[in-house]
């Protein structure tokens, strides 16, 4: 009996390593594709299309020097981005966070009609044109910053999970603040907001993923102008000769000599870059903050 | 027993307004959120009057005149209504179907895994893809998949000359729903990941002195442990489900029109009508045309649940 019991373990681990491993590199493997892409000389990918293992004469940095030279495009780009994820993920994670724990206070009375309330917009909404008029003719949206940040200052889902997370926190915490004479919202950013570090940091990174991201919205409010985001950039860049030309221009490079697959490669290196360096600070966090539970109760 | 109710009675209407003096923090708290979603939620619901009118720019919403229901005709008879819903709903179920199986699946083997390293970096490699956008993804499949990719070039040295995906249109939802696997899964994993991490340790240690191998485990603790978690993830894209990923399709797509057929979905085709020709009342239309499927669907869903298990429903 005993035998059989840690054969069988062996035999699920054994799978399990093989089958995790295979997926994690098929993961890694276009990334790991782009970046030795983006450092190799135009001329090679030409002739002799990409690979996994390029020689090492074929060496080059071109195509990143050629991204930084034009900087009214890419530098502006990242600006923008990073203006917007900052104070868009800020305000977004402190939002939902708030409301979560409202939503979570068993002593609230409404609370199950409020996130009934905020759930029913999942289930039936108007639609992309009514909401897109309202943005564009009553609000005036077009061509502003604020176009990229509030669409995605608010999600029903982020709710949910701050929601989840903070029925988790006892409720003791805030009836001791309580008796010590603290208020609620004071209750929630100084000892609530603390506890719950791991909440803020899962929401934090993909509320910063979703601005970071974000190119639907720029091509909604900004495609006639304005200044676009980074993801949008490139998409123009990837999908028409024609930012290609004005990168070209603004170098003093004829078009024919501009690496324009190396070039393609090496913004989507920059356009994803940054982004990525958050997971190592916020993994610790993540399983502790994905808790999802129900929308009532 | 009595008494209470009497009090209650008696509190009647100025206990709600004391209810509301004793929670008016929480209020004000609530009240941001409450505001955000009547303003860019609720208020566009009644939107979808634009739906049944013959809207213009210069009338706005209000005063366009009515028209009942032409818009919904330009729809039907622009044919591709059937199509783009059979589309959308059966990618939709596909994503749904087999994003549960490899996020629970994986999710019970990272669980297993005891080696930290593996787990960590296995785990960061799977969630990389969740990190790009799909302006990013398609551009990294057009360079591997693509004609001048990594794949054509290897496939040539067999002798299969100018390879392309993006030619392979009877195989295309096939490719749609591995780049979805690859790009979501390391996402959900951590979902059901946090689901096992939450389940004690004493019901494990139970089963075990009952002489439970692994897999009994797994299938008598572990996946009734997560039923809960995989109804709710379940429920809330069903009631998506008749509403296509826009950023996905129409960044692998792009405007390779031989795919339409078989992968443009309702919300692809509503945005390209609505730049090719800006018909705003067929948008809405469509656009009403999805919320009312979704809403019956998603309704019918959590009623059939609710008759199975009450626990299990969404709302």
């Amino acid at each position: 009996m005993k035998v059989k019991k840690g054969k069988d373990k062996k035999i699920f681990l054994g799978i399990s390593y093989v089958l995790v491993t295979l997926f994690a590199v098929l993961c890694l493997l276009p990334f790991y594709l782009i970046l030795v892409g983006s450092f190799t000389r135009e001329s090679v990918i030409l002739t002799e299309g990409y690979s996994f293992f390029p020689a090492a004469e074929s060496f080059s940095a071109e195509a990143y020097r050629m991204a930084f030279k034009s900087p009214d495009t890419i530098v502006k780009a990242y600006g923008i981005t990073l203006f917007v994820t900052v104070t868009g993920t800020l305000a977004a994670v402190f939002l939902s966070a708030m409301t979560g724990y409202v939503l979570a206070r068993p002593d609230f009375p409404w609370r199950n009609q409020a996130s009934f309330f905020f759930f029913f917009t999942t289930l039936f909404s108007g639609g992309l044109v009514p909401w897109y008029l309202m943005c564009s003719r009553f609000f005036k949206f077009n061509n502003h910053i604020y176009s990229l940040i509030l669409p995605c200052l608010f999600s029903v889902w982020n709710m949910i999970i701050a929601k989840s997370f903070m029925k988790g926190i006892p409720f003791e915490m805030t009836e001791a603040a309580k008796v010590d004479g603290a208020g609620d919202f004071y209750t929630f950013r100084k000892i609530i907001l603390p506890t719950a570090k791991p909440l803020v940091a899962t929401l934090g990174l993909f509320t910063a993923l979703t601005y970071w991201n974000d190119w639907y919205n720029c091509m909604l409010f900004m495609s006639t102008g304005g200044t676009w985001n980074l993801q949008y950039t490139l998409q123009n860049i990837l999908n028409s000769s024609e930012a290609l030309k004005r990168i070209a221009s603004m170098t003093g490079m004829q078009v024919g000599q501009v690496p324009t697959e190396g070039l393609k490669l090496s913004m989507t290196v920059i356009a994803t870059g940054p982004i990525i360096l958050l997971y190592p600070f916020l993994q610790k966090y993540f399983v502790k903050g994905m808790t999802i539970g129900a929308v009532k109760g | 027993m009595k008494t209470n109710q009497l009090e209650k009675e008696r509190i009647g209407k100025r206990g709600f307004w004391r209810r509301i003096q004793k929670n008016r923090t929480l209020i004000c708290m609530l009240f941001p959120a409450l505001l955000y979603v009547v303003v860019f939620s609720y208020i566009p619901m009644f939107g979808v009057t634009i739906a049944f009118k013959n809207y213009n720019y210069n009338d706005g919403i209000l005063k366009s005149p009515w028209c009942g229901f032409d818009n919904f005709e330009y729809l039907k008879i622009s044919g591709k209504l059937l199509d783009l819903t059979k589309n959308t709903l059966l990618y939709n179920l596909a994503f749904i179907v087999f994003g549960i199986l490899f996020e629970v699946g994986f999710a019970l083997m990272l669980s297993e895994i005891t080696g930290r390293v593996f787990k960590k970096l296995s785990q960061a490699f799977m969630f990389l893809p969740y990190f790009i956008s799909w302006v990013v993804v398609s551009t990294v499949m057009l360079n591997i998949f693509g004609q001048n990719g990594v794949l054509s070039n290897i496939l040539s040295r067999f002798g299969i000359q100018d390879f392309s995906i993006y030619h392979q249109v009877r195989q295309w939802p096939v490719v749609m729903v591995a780049v979805r696997l690859w790009k979501q899964t390391g996402y959900g994993t951590v979902v059901y990941l946090a689901a096992i991490a939450g389940l004690s340790q004493e019901m494990f240690e139970a089963a075990s002195i009952d002489g439970a191998g692994i897999f009994q485990k797994i299938r008598y603790v572990t996946i009734p442990s997560l039923k809960p978690t995989i109804f709710i993830m379940f429920l809330l894209s069903v009631g998506n489900i008749f509403r296509g990923d826009f950023g996905m399709f129409y960044q692998l797509m792009g405007n390779n029109q031989l795919l339409y057929e078989t992968s443009d979905v309702i919300d692809t085709f509503v945005y390209r009508s609505l730049i090719t020709s800006p018909n705003i009342g067929m948008s809405a239309a469509a656009g009403f045309y999805q919320s009312v499927l979704c809403f019956v669907t998603i309704v019918s869903v959590n009623w059939i649940v609710k008759k199975i298990d009450p626990e299990y429903t969404l709302f």
